[in-house]
């Protein structure tokens, strides 16, 4: 699907609570927050990786209310800077459920790292719509994107995989 | 502990009220609002005074502004810059937002609800009609000797008949959930979260994430105030009947569908606990009736569909950070009662009524943009609320049922919004400083 220039179909607009949604594509909904980091910070961004592998190993379904199918965090560098980019994708619909998914990066430590990207608020925990301001602010929308398996929810595809399994488990005990 | 002796009755009690009346007023200048404001502070009971004396008071009432209401009683503009984005557009701004499209438009709003020059309002409820009689002439009086205040418009409000407890014209009982707030010195009731935390709903204290912050300034204004987004919804009785009786053969029927769209029979016995037969005894037991969750006792919605009203405007454990996204609710119904077996007359008769919380963007705006409207909440695809939801008949309504579920296609709209604001609800210094300007 491709996206017109600004991430938004005009002709169907849909409003959030701050500002227009960006509209779900056969890859489901995500964001690209592309920032620069403050000099010198990357092995705080290493560090973050291990410790978020780590709360996953620790609680499994603590990214559980996310609906998340991908998350992706990269580093890279123009001209000597280094920029950090940060990719997802998931079901929620982002914009809807802005404030809950912020509380859940608290919580789970995934926005700490944002602490070290340049220009993000400091008060960032107890001034939600700051957070959101920079995110939507650094949110560089997609011109192009592509499903295998369009639109399907993460929830579907778990489910299919459940029935894999207790279809497998049937033909077992058909032996 | 609250202030209790400074915080508006209506954020923490119900008035034993069976009537009221809604004044929706304007200033001509600043001097005028005042000396209105003056007149009229000393009649409005904070909790602690309400509570003290309701067994012999007959009436309450409530003072609450908009944002350009503020600013007519001379608040300054760096004061007025700090409140909260939402709350200084105003209801009509944020319509795309709530979904209030179509008939539900401001364009066509009643009342002058959508009018820049709505100031504030005046919330009476009282104990009986009588007394509604006479405060409405004591409110004229008053109004009489303040010179530059003016009358927008007003609203009727009385219980509906026949029933001897609170319900509204479509017959469900109401005022069944209560929320008790840390410090009220309430109890919390089964099944209703437990205490929460005073911030969700009063300026000045913690809320869930921790102490106040960015609270609207000055603190004399904000402290013990809250934000209360006023919603009048029109309820069509006639197509509501229609539609039960068109898609329910038998008189059970109707009342399970009623129920199901509800998550509640009519009686208020809620779906979860009493999910094939009506159990009205359940339904009038403050400890039993809320007593219920969804994840573990109805996941797939067998009792209470997964869009139904109920579910969808506090999904309770099944929602994340649902504390964050709690709502008290007042409010009346006003207009005609349609008797059972007269047809639709074409009168208004409604809801009129109020969200109360510290935050509309992240409660009341959450829950009308994201819970009530959302076409795919829980996955469902192609619905939205079926009682307040945004409906323009191409919509639909599953009841999961084993062993297939039963899909409602082209619900109607059985409300419309006639109007609506935001409006901030002053503690009572906060009122008296106001009023001295
Ligand atoms: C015509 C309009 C409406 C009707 C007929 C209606 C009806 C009802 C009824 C019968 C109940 C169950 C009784 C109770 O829990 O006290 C209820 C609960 C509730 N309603 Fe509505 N309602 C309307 C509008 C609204 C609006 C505009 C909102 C908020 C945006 C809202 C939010 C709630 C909430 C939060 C509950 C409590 C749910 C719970 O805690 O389980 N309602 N409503």
């Amino acid at each position: 699907m491709a996206i017109p220039e600004g991430g938004f179909f005009p002709d169907e607009v849909e409003y959030g609570r701050y500002g227009p949604i960006f509209p779900k594509t056969p890859a489901c909904y995500g964001f690209t927050i592309v920032a620069k980091i403050i000099p010198g910070r990357e092995e705080v961004f290493r560090e973050h990786g291990r410790t978020i592998e780590k709360a996953v190993k620790d609680q499994p379904d603590i990214l559980a209310p996310l609906e998340l199918h991908y998350l992706r965090w990269v580093l890279f560098e123009i001209k000597g800077e280094t920029y950090f980019m940060y990719q997802g994708i998931f079901d929620t619909d982002f914009d809807k459920y802005t404030e809950d998914a912020v509380a859940l990066f608290s919580q789970s430590g995934i926005s700490t790292v944002f602490e070290n990207l340049e220009g993000f608020p400091a008060d960032w925990k107890t001034n939600p719509p700051a957070f959101i301001e920079f995110v939507r602010a650094h949110h560089c929308p997609s011109f192009l994107e592509y499903g295998e398996y369009p639109y399907v929810s993460a929830d579907e595809i778990k489910k299919s995989l459940r029935v894999k399994y207790l279809v497998s488990q049937i033909l077992d005990q058909m032996q | 502990m609250l202030d209790l002796d400074d915080i508006q009755y209506l954020l923490l009690n119900r008035a034993p009220a069976r009537a009221g009346r809604y004044e929706f007023l304007s200033f001509h200048s600043a001097a005028a609002g005042r000396a209105w404001l003056s007149a009229m502070v000393e009649q409005v009971h904070s909790v602690q005074t309400m509570r003290a004396s309701i067994a012999d008071e007959k009436r309450w009432v409530t003072l609450a502004f908009t944002w350009n209401g503020l600013r007519a009683l001379g608040v300054d503009e760096a004061a007025l810059a700090t409140f909260p984005e939402e709350f200084r557009q105003g209801m009509a701004a944020r319509a795309e937002i709530l979904g209030d499209t179509g008939a539900n438009h401001p364009d066509h709003w009643v009342g002058g609800m959508a009018d820049p020059d709505l100031h504030a309002i005046v919330l009476l409820f009282t104990r009986d009609l009588e007394e509604q009689a006479r405060c409405q002439k004591e409110l004229a009086d008053l109004l009489a000797d303040a010179p530059g205040t003016e009358v927008l418009s007003t609203l009727d409000v009385a219980a509906v008949p026949p029933l001897d407890y609170a319900h509204d014209h479509f017959g469900y009982r109401d005022q069944l959930t209560n929320l008790a707030i840390e410090g009220s010195g309430d109890e919390p009731l089964p099944g209703s979260g437990g205490l929460l935390k005073p911030g969700e709903f009063i300026l000045g204290y913690p809320d869930e994430l921790g102490p106040p912050t960015a609270e609207p300034q000055p603190e004399v204004l904000s402290r013990n105030g809250s934000f209360m987004a006023y919603r009048r919804l029109q309820e069509h009785v006639g197509k509501f009947r229609d539609f039960l009786a068109q898609h329910g053969e038998t008189p059970a029927e109707q009342e399970l569908l009623a129920a199901k769209l509800m998550g509640r029979w009519r009686s208020g016995a809620p779906l979860v606990l009493a999910p094939d037969r009506d159990d009205p005894a359940l339904a009038a037991d403050p400890q039993r009736n809320n007593d219920f969750n969804y994840k573990q006792d109805d996941p797939y919605g067998y009792a209470v569909p997964l869009g139904a009203h109920i579910r969808r405007v506090n999904p309770r454990d099944t929602a994340a950070s649902i504390n964050r996204h709690r709502m008290i609710r007042r409010g009346a119904t006003y207009g005609p009662h349609l008797p059972d077996d007269a047809p639709e007359d074409g009168q208004e008769r409604g809801i009129a009524a109020f969200v109360l919380c510290a935050s509309l963007i992240r409660q009341f705006e959450f829950a009308q943009n994201v819970w009530i409207n959302d076409k795919n909440f829980h996955e469902l695809g192609n619905e939205r609320d079926p009682i307040i939801g945004t409906q323009d008949g191409t919509l639909e309504f599953k009841i999961p049922t084993r062993p297939i579920r039963r899909r409602i296609t082209g619900l109607p709209a059985f409300t419309t919004v006639r109007g609506g604001a935001y409006f901030f609800i002053p503690g009572l210094k906060a009122l008296r400083w106001l009023a001295a300007g």
